[in-house]
Formats: structure tokens, sequence, C-alpha cells
């Protein structure tokens, strides 16, 4: 097993920011969530602990104490040492439909102009590849998607939309994502996803979970309503696959 | 059950937070002022936890269904029971049918309201605090029925305090945050130096500072904020998150509130000036 050289901060009077090497890494997304693991069951009070992990970094935050910091310095480091890798919890790719029809994709002709390509092989990359999740964060169920081809590269809109829908998916710079809800937004919209990322009524309000994969399938407008109705109504099937570590 | 009449400003049903879904971006809300909250609810010598209700800028004008008894801290907004002035810091009690409202803001910006038991709204993810779209609402409306239990019988330990004064200081105390070294000593100089003017964007989610204090340019991968995380955008404008804020974000984090200070910032409103004070030992 690798082990990188991490940096350990406080960050304020209730949070601990841990980083690692600064650059966008699987490997080390994983390390970070195993290690993540071995602190919820190193730590005895891990359950007054909250803990954001994003890219290279994982930030504990407490939710009541103020921290002795050099105390819990030593203690995660050991906790680092330590860490095991089989550890971490089963992680999922998800198959996400999406119809990519131009009454969602409102942005996909211009897009198609800005890159070159056709529309058709727009929608052909952007289902052809697999996004690791590396944060949540921004909004609710908001994934930050890592991986997208540099063909689909396209920068952000000069003027930012006041509202984007709920399910809109969108590209900009090296990113993609789905807007969870209704909210003001400066990517490029190139469809919609009828899947809720964030239900607020379940105990885990949120399927996905930062380390898993998500692939994106192209429907059609009537598997689009179709789905969406079952998503309403609570019986739609999420497609999932496990994932080896 | 508590029916408002009129919602005032932007009055919202906040408890001390949400906690345990950062990691699916869900902001930790609760009471900008916590401080001043939990006052009220040690009045009624209710639970810390209770929900309080958060009245920002012009007070609700409510009617009470249901005898109560409540109490108000936070920003003087002239609260008065059928017109008649009460005083702030101060048990009182309600009967079935008086009317509470609110007239001039006389000094801070937020209020809070603490009835005998707490506002009973729905929770969603274990608090009540409202935060759209987690709640259905994001702040109460006209007409709306808040429920509340009845008591008509309590003798509080301690029926009033002394406002406190710290509300009117305007030094804010801050740590270095994860970003703090991108600063130039041109920009240190000026953090510490300068008086900066809460502009008009300020609200649940954050404070922005009018003063800018130059460009940057650093560039990072998204990581966590906090409530009073200090954030520098490329512009050089400050940002300061607060209890609505995002959990993650992409500009630098140079600097980040002590707990308290969240709390002064909090009754800070449009053209007030505020200074950072780097946190002595």
């Amino acid at each position: 097993m690798s082990s990188y050289p991490i940096s350990i901060r406080p960050f304020g009077e209730h949070a601990i920011l841990i980083e690692w090497p600064n650059e966008v890494s699987e490997a080390i997304l994983y390390d970070i969530l195993d290690f993540a693991e071995s602190f919820k069951l190193v730590f005895k009070d891990a359950i007054n602990w909250e803990l954001v992990p994003a890219y290279n970094s994982l930030t504990l935050i407490n939710r009541e104490n103020r921290i002795e910091f050099s105390k819990i310095k030593f203690q995660l480091l050991e906790c680092y040492k330590n860490r095991k890798t089989s550890g971490h919890p089963q992680r999922y790719l998800w198959k996400l439909p999406v119809c990519y029809d131009l009454e969602f994709g409102i942005d996909l002709e211009e897009v198609s102009k800005i890159l070159g390509i056709s529309i058709k092989d727009i929608i052909k990359a952007h289902t052809h590849h697999i996004y690791t999740v590396y944060g949540i964060g921004f909004l609710p169920g908001f994934m930050y998607l890592g991986g997208l081809p540099k063909e689909l590269e396209t920068p952000r809109k000069s003027m930012p939309r006041l509202q984007v829908f709920k399910g809109s998916v969108g590209l900009a710079g090296k990113q993609t994502g789905i807007y969870p809800q209704d909210s003001p937004g400066g990517w490029n919209i190139i469809g919609n996803c009828p899947i809720s990322l964030f239900n607020v009524n379940l105990e885990n309000p949120c399927f996905v979970s930062v380390g898993d994969q998500i692939q994106f399938y192209a429907i059609s407008r009537a598997e689009y309503d179709l789905h969406k109705i079952e998503t309403e109504v609570g019986i739609y099937n999420l497609d999932k696959i496990k994932i080896d570590a | 059950m508590l029916k408002v009449i009129h919602p005032g400003f932007f009055t919202t049903i906040q408890d001390t937070g949400r906690y345990g879904y950062r990691e699916k971006g869900v902001p930790v809300s609760g009471c900008m002022d916590n401080y001043s909250a939990s006052i009220a609810n040690s009045l009624l010598e209710n639970e810390e936890t209770d929900a309080v209700m958060e009245i920002t800028m012009t007070g609700p004008k409510l009617e009470f269904h249901t005898s109560t008894f409540f109490a108000i801290t936070g920003a003087e907004m002239s609260p008065n029971l059928n017109g008649i002035p009460v005083n702030s810091y101060e048990v009182h009690k309600a009967n079935e049918g008086d009317v509470l409202s609110f007239g001039k803001l006389i000094n801070g910006f937020r209020s809070y309201l603490a009835v005998k038991g707490g506002f009973l709204t729905e929770v969603k993810l274990t608090s009540r605090s409202f935060y759209k779209p987690i709640t259905d609402l994001n702040c109460i409306k006209e007409r709306m029925e808040i429920p509340i239990e009845e008591y008509t019988e309590y003798s509080p330990k301690i029926s009033h305090i002394k406002p406190e004064a710290w509300h009117k200081e305007h030094e804010l105390i801050v740590f270095k945050g994860p970003e703090y070294n991108i600063l130039t000593e041109d920009q240190l100089k000026l953090l510490f130096t300068n008086k900066f003017t809460i502009a008009k964007e300020n609200n649940r989610m954050a404070y922005q500072l009018e003063e800018l204090i130059g460009a940057n340019s650093h560039r990072m991968l998204t990581s966590a904020t906090l409530p009073g995380t200090v954030q520098l955008t490329p512009a050089g404008k400050l940002i300061i998150l607060m209890r609505d804020g995002q959990t993650t974000g992409g500009y630098p984090r140079v600097l980040q509130l002590d707990t308290k200070s969240i709390a002064l910032l909090s009754q800070k409103k449009f053209g007030d000036k505020v200074s950072l004070h780097p946190l002595r030992h």
C-alpha cells in the first residue's frame, strides 16, 4: 500500500483539514476514503465528527467540542499509518438515464458549435465515459464529477441563468454534473436526468457517496416521462453495479 | 398554535442546526446568532435544541391561539403585545388571542423569539431549521399556523436578564484559514488595518464585504467550507460564509471566524462596519 505525505492543520476552533497531494487522482481519493473509515472505527467519539471528503482533502468537523489540536494530530497520524485498505464501504457504479432532447438540452446546439462536433457525438462521448464522484457539495446532492473527456471541455456561459431546472445535466470547464434542484447556474445544459438525486424524506437522502462512479445513458422523451413518474411514486429501480476495489 | 398575520421581512424557524449531512452537501443551518437564541431558550428553561423564531430586520405580527410564555433576545426591535411595549430579555405570558408585533429596529439585525417548549414545525433530517428545499419553506408565510404547546403556568427561575451589549461591537476575531499563506503583505495589511463595510449581498448563506483587497489568481481543488469561512474571490472580494453557506467551495479560504464572531456578524446589516483581528493567545 502506498502512503502519501499528508498535512494536518486546524481549520477554526471546531475543524481539522487533512490534505493529500494537490492532484485529481482516484488513488488519492480512495486513500482518503480508507482513512475516513479507519477514523470512524478508531476514534471513540467518531459520532461527534462530520467527515467531508473532496478531491484531495478530508475535513473533520466536531459538532460540539473545541479541538485539542496537537493531541488529535498525533492520533490522526497513527490512524493514517495503521489504516486498512479493505475497510471502505462498497462502491457502486450508478447508471443514470439522461434525455438529451433539445427541449432539455437547451445549450446542445451552441456547445456543438463551440466544440465543432455534432450533437450525436457529444452524446456519444458524454455517455461513453465513466465519471468518479470526487465530492458532494455546493447544493444538497450536487456531485463533483471527474473524468470528463477532453473533447467535451466547454467554457462556462458568460451570463449565468437565473434559473436552471432540477435534473439539468451540464458541462463547464473540466466538469460535468447534474443540478439536484432548481438553482441559478452558468453551466451549459445538454440534457435532463429524471431521477431525483436528493430525497429529503429518506434516511439516506442521497444514494450516491463520494468515491462512487456515474455513467449516463441516453433515453427517449417517452422513457423520460415514465422514469419521472416512477421516481415520483418511488418505484424507480436504480441501476447500480458493484465496483471491485 | 400561533398564527402569522404578517411574516415580517424574513422570518424563519431555526434550532441549533442540521448535523450529519454535510458529506451529502447539506448546510448546517441553525440560528445565525446562536448566543442570543440560547439566552431566549434559557429564560424559558427550554432545551438548548428547541427551535426559536429568527426575525430579520423587521418583525412579524403573530397571533397566539394557545397560551404560552415567550422571550425575545438579540436585536432590539421594539416588541409589543396588544400594542403595549414589552421588554426584550424578559419572560412574558401570552394568552389566547394576544397579538405580538414589532416596531422600529433600534440595534442589531436579528431577533430571537422563543416560546415555552419551542416551535414545533416539522423535523427534516433531524432538524427544524428552515432551509429550502430540505424544508418546504424558506421563511414563514402570511396565514401560516405554527404549532406550539400550551402552557398556562410557568414560574421562571430567572424572569429577566440584562441585555448583553456585545453585539454592538464591530471586531471580528479570526484564525488563519487553510489558504492564508497566499495573502500578500499588502493584502494582509489591508485585512488587518482596514474597516470593512457590509455589502448589500448579505443573508443566511453569506456576507460579502464591500472593500476589495486586491486580485488573486490562486487555483485550488474544491474543498470543505464552514460557517465563518472567509473566502477570497479572484477579484479580491471577501465573502464570509454563514450558517446556510455551501459545504464546499473552490475559492481560497483565507481566514476563519471564531464562533462568537459569526454571531456578532449576524447582527450586522448593509452599511455597518467591521474590522478583522487575529486571535491573540
